[in-house]
């Protein structure tokens, strides 16, 4: 079974909206259709502003979608709702200071979600946190603290172990280390692994940092101006690129003991979201375009084991 | 709470303000069981007695009234309105601005038309409509104040709470299950709160002013009672004649607002954070120097930090940020510092050109050398001849270098006209030329792009276009590249690199990335707790290093290519530099640490041209990364 299912869901903002003049679309996710498998980890990567975050807080019902559909757990969510998603799906955020609010205890965020999503007793409440917060090796003692009390690695735990407590089985991991050190990212990361396979949970992991989602994830799914342009296994995708965008996020990452030297693109300008191309949103950075690419958007069709791209011109290899 | 009323009477005004308005309110609570005479009591044969009569401290008013008890119940009642006041506006004033701040949207544009439409008419004019309305009288009129006051908190709650809606921790409220009117109370409101009552102070005394300015017309307080506004209405006739009349309630008033507004600005000082780290006053424009030993003699390199330290003075806590740095940069050649943040990279960089902010910054030991003189000795004016000039700097985020109000090619010319006299013409196509080198396409149009107008990338390259403007000896860059994409980060290594071949620059790159260090640094210091721990070129530290920390930094760091793996951690945290333990900083973390790792100073030794400040480097070198 999958743990989610995503059917050509797709966001449109308005910009430009006044009180009494209708604004401009932009569409930030172009509709974007994937399933999660029960127990994978998702990897997600892309440019900034390529959608991500805008796709995610779809996911966890922060945001209504404006058109498409999300299953999770087999079951169609037809109500933008966190209260409803909460118990099956959690977020954990980017900035882990700014994700704890600064005036309460770290027992009084742990509480929330299971009083408010569970309806928990005060007996077991604490019952719950304890065996939490020695999952995600936090001492109790932190519990009657405050969040700026805390090291970036250590809220960044306390972030996890809220998500936790709404027992959902999915979590989103929005950059969860990207804000931390590089010694105290492996901490964070290992801990993650452990809980996946002490909890059996499914992971939708957000980054930029390629060679960490590599390191993390079962697939990959790389984003380019609010669609999918490819999908693969974690192993494969990067060493065997199909889609040029792919490849050129490989070839740009630093790496120890490859000569440095920027991959070659035609130009660096995303499109302009307000003026839309009409064909592969790539095609003005792309060394591989033909005429066909500036005409028709490439569709999303398997080119490989378990491994989609949309590309008119794929990679060979 | 005690730091805070500590920090609150430093300022004497405050202080002042304090002792005045306690001893206000303390009368006008005791009022009723002092033994005055009936404030209301006419009799008229002792009309305008002068103060210090019999049984009249302070005289009596145009009816005979006792003009000490009429003051003491006027004060009693003005404070009571203002007060009232105060608390009607914020507490309504607040509700529309967290509500309008919170929903945001159509809801928020609404409300907010509606508050700036009650905003546009003049003050006192909107007042004396309201009361006009709903017929003079102490209740209208406290009304009255109240609801012109009303927007001011309206406003200054909506800006807060704008803030903070847009907060991680409000989705994670609503994760957790609580509903919109929840997280306004439970989660927004603690936070706006401080806010309100800062407000509320620095208001309260205008309110206070403003409801005897409706008495004074009439139209607050009716005869008989008094207020402080009523009195000085009622004395007007008599000013000349009887000045007494009007300057006792005259002075109340003035006592009144005067300390409540240097309260409450003393309190919304204290409550600033910036004052508690001691950063009161604006930084100097050089860092403090303050040194302890005696400079070592300038070196031959074109850019050498011997032995420099450069600390925080907080409160009683040293931080010791900086610790005792060498380093060496000559033409042409990148050296690379890496190391976690907190290890002190930035500060070290920022030391050079004495930009550490100061206070609480200072320089304590060490030098600078470049090209021969000691920077850390040299006088203001030297340093500012040389920043930006010889020496400039390029940071992480290029928002911060960039004015947003100007065009990037005003801000080109202004840099290069700040060191040397050029016309306006030739500056021009200087500028445009100098974008053409950081590889801006189209640089004769987007010379006149305001930095909003680029990309994150594109400004970081007018910042790089803004160091090489003068064409300096040295670029510092720290972390230009750290908040952009992958594939702008490969351009900007690029130019970086390519720009220091032809233009025989020197640069020292600041990072956390190994695999940046590898592509584009000739030497790298790799820095821990405020030191250097291993120093040496580049591909041999990579291959080969001899220091733990070097050692498992960079077994943390996955490399693209590994495959779905576990990842190697370190230990525990860095130290805190204000507490750095003996012997070795990395001793509670490291692996090969031994009784003498914890006992007196560990030196940083040469070997050949690396060196490492280890006991154990050859053990560590041998020793496969086990997690
Ligand atoms: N509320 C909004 N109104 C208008 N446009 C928006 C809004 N939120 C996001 N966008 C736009 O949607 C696009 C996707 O944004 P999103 O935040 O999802 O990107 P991201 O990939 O998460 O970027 P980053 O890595 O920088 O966080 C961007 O073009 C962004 O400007
Ligand atoms: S569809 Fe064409 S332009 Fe788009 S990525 Fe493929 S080859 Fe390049
Ligand atoms: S000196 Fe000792 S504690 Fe410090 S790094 Fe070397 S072995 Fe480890
Ligand atoms: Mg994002």
């Amino acid at each position: 079974m999958n743990a989610l299912e995503v059917k050509n869901l797709t966001k449109t903002f308005e910009v430009g909206k006044s009180l009494f003049t209708k604004g401009q679309g932009v569409k930030a996710v172009r509709g974007m259709s994937f399933d999660v498998r029960d127990g994978e980890t998702l990897g997600i990567v892309g440019e900034s502003g390529c959608g991500k975050s805008t796709l995610a807080r779809m996911l966890v019902g922060l945001l209504p979608p404006s058109e498409g559909e999300i299953q999770i757990e087999g079951k169609v969510q037809d109500k933008a709702s966190p209260r409803e998603f909460g118990q099956m799906i959690q977020y954990v955020f980017q900035d882990p200071i700014s994700s704890l609010n600064p005036r309460k205890t770290i027992r009084e965020i742990m509480e929330t979600p299971l009083k408010r999503l569970h309806g928990m007793s005060k007996a077991e409440r604490n019952k719950r946190i304890s065996e939490i917060f020695a999952s995600v090796n936090l001492r109790e003692e932190f519990l009657s603290r405050y969040p700026h009390e805390f090291s970036g690695g250590q809220a960044q735990r306390i972030g996890i172990a809220r998500a936790l407590a709404a027992a959902a089985r999915i979590l989103i991991l929005d950059e969860p280390v990207s804000a931390l050190d590089v010694s105290v990212q492996a901490q964070v990361l290992n801990l993650l692994a452990d809980l996946k396979k002490e909890f059996g949970l499914t992971y939708l992991f957000i980054s930029h940092d390629l060679a960490v989602v590599e390191a993390v994830s079962d697939r990959v799914m790389v984003l380019y101006f609010g669609a999918i342009v490819e999908v693969g296994p974690a192993d494969a995708i990067f060493k065997n690129a199909k889609h040029p965008y792919t490849k050129l996020l490989a070839d740009s990452a630093p790496v120890v003991g490859r000569a440095l030297e920027a991959p070659k693109q035609k130009a660096d300008e995303l499109p302009d979201p307000l003026n839309p191309p009409t064909g592969c949103p790539f095609a003005k950075r792309c060394i591989y375009a033909t005429d066909i690419c500036e005409t028709t958007d490439p569709a999303l069709i398997e080119m490989g084991d378990d491994h989609f791209a949309a590309c008119h011109n794929p990679i060979k290899g | 709470m005690i730091q805070f009323l500590k920090l609150l009477f430093r300022n004497r005004l405050a202080a002042l303000g304090a002792v005045t308005l306690s001893f206000t309110l303390l009368l006008a609570v005791l009022t009723p069981i002092l033994p005055l005479p009936n404030p209301n009591i006419t009799a008229t044969a002792d009309r305008f007695l002068p103060p210090f009569s019999d049984g009249h401290l302070l005289g009596t008013d145009h009816l005979g009234r006792d003009l000490f008890s009429r003051l003491m119940w006027g004060t009693r009642l003005s404070l009571a309105v203002g007060a009232a006041a105060a608390l009607i506006a914020a507490f309504i004033g607040s509700t529309i601005g967290i509500v309008a701040g919170f929903m945001g949207g159509r809801t928020d544009n609404i409300i907010m038309r509606l508050v700036d439409m009650l905003m546009a008419f003049p003050y006192i004019l909107l007042a004396l409509a309201i009361v006009a309305a709903l017929g003079p009288g102490l209740v209208n009129a406290l009304f009255a104040v109240a609801a012109v006051n009303i927007p001011f908190f309206a406003r200054n709650i909506r800006g807060v709470t704008v803030g903070l809606a847009n907060k991680e921790f409000v989705d994670a409220a609503r994760l957790s299950g609580m509903s919109n009117l929840q997280i306004i109370l439970f989660e927004i409101l603690p936070n706006v709160l401080p806010v309100i009552v800062i407000a509320m102070s620095t208001t309260v005394g205008w309110m206070i002013l403003e409801t005897a300015g409706l008495s004074f017309l009439g139209l607050g307080s009716q005869p008989p009672q008094a207020d402080l506004g009523s009195m000085l209405g009622e004395a007007r006739a008599a000013l000349i004649t009887s000045p007494h009349t009007s300057i006792v309630p005259g002075i109340m008033i003035f006592l009144i607002v005067m300390s409540i507004n240097l309260l409450g600005d003393g309190v919304r000082d204290a409550i600033d954070p910036r004052l508690k780290s001691g950063a009161l006053s604006r930084p100097l424009p050089a860092t403090i120097v303050e040194r302890d030993t005696t400079p070592p003699a300038p070196s031959d390199d074109l850019l050498a930090l011997q032995d420099l330290r450069t600390e925080f003075h907080v409160g009683d806590r040293t931080y010791k940020a900086v610790g005792g740095v060498s380093l060496k940069v000559n033409k042409g050649e990148c050296l690379g510092i890496i190391g976690e943040s907190g290890s002190g990279k930035s500060v070290t960089a920022l030391s050079v050109m004495g930009l550490v902010a100061s206070p609480p910054g200072k320089i304590v030991g060490g030098a600078v050398s470049f090209q021969g003189n000691d920077l850390v000795g040299a006088s203001y004016d030297q340093l500012r001849e040389l920043r930006g000039d010889r020496v400039a700097y390029i940071f992480q985020d290029p928002l911060s270098t960039l004015h947003p109000l100007y065009k990037v090619g005003d801000q080109l010319i202004e840099a290069m006209q700040a060191h040397r006299k050029m016309p306006e013409k030739e500056a021009r196509a200087r500028a445009v030329e100098l974008l053409e080198a950081v590889r801006i396409p189209n640089a004769a149009r987007r010379v006149d792009n305001y930095p909003h107008e680029m990309s994150g990338g594109m400004r970081q390259r007018v910042s790089i276009a803004m160091a090489l403007a003068n064409e300096p000896d040295v670029i510092i860059a720290d972390e230009p590249t750290t908040a952009l994409d992958v594939t702008v980060q490969a351009q900007i290594l690029t130019l970086l690199d390519e720009l220091r071949r032809e233009r025989d620059l020197a640069i020292v790159f600041i990072t956390h990335d190994f695999g940046v260090v590898a592509q584009l640094c000739d030497r790298v210091a790799v820095m821990y707790a405020g030191r250097i721990v291993e120093e040496g070129p580049t591909a041999p530290i990579l291959d080969d290093p001899q220091h733990p920390y070097t050692k498992k930094l960079m077994a943390c760091v996955p490399e693209l290519g590994g495959g779905k793996r576990e990842l190697h951690a370190i230990p525990g945290l860095p130290p805190a530099v204000d507490r750095l333990p003996q012997g070795c900083a990395f001793a509670p973390r490291c692996e090969f640490a031994q009784e003498v790792c914890k006992q007196g100073e560990i030196t940083l030794d040469a070997n050949g041209d690396r060196a490492v400040r280890c006991l154990f480097p050859d053990k560590v070198s041998q020793t496969e990364v086990t997690s």
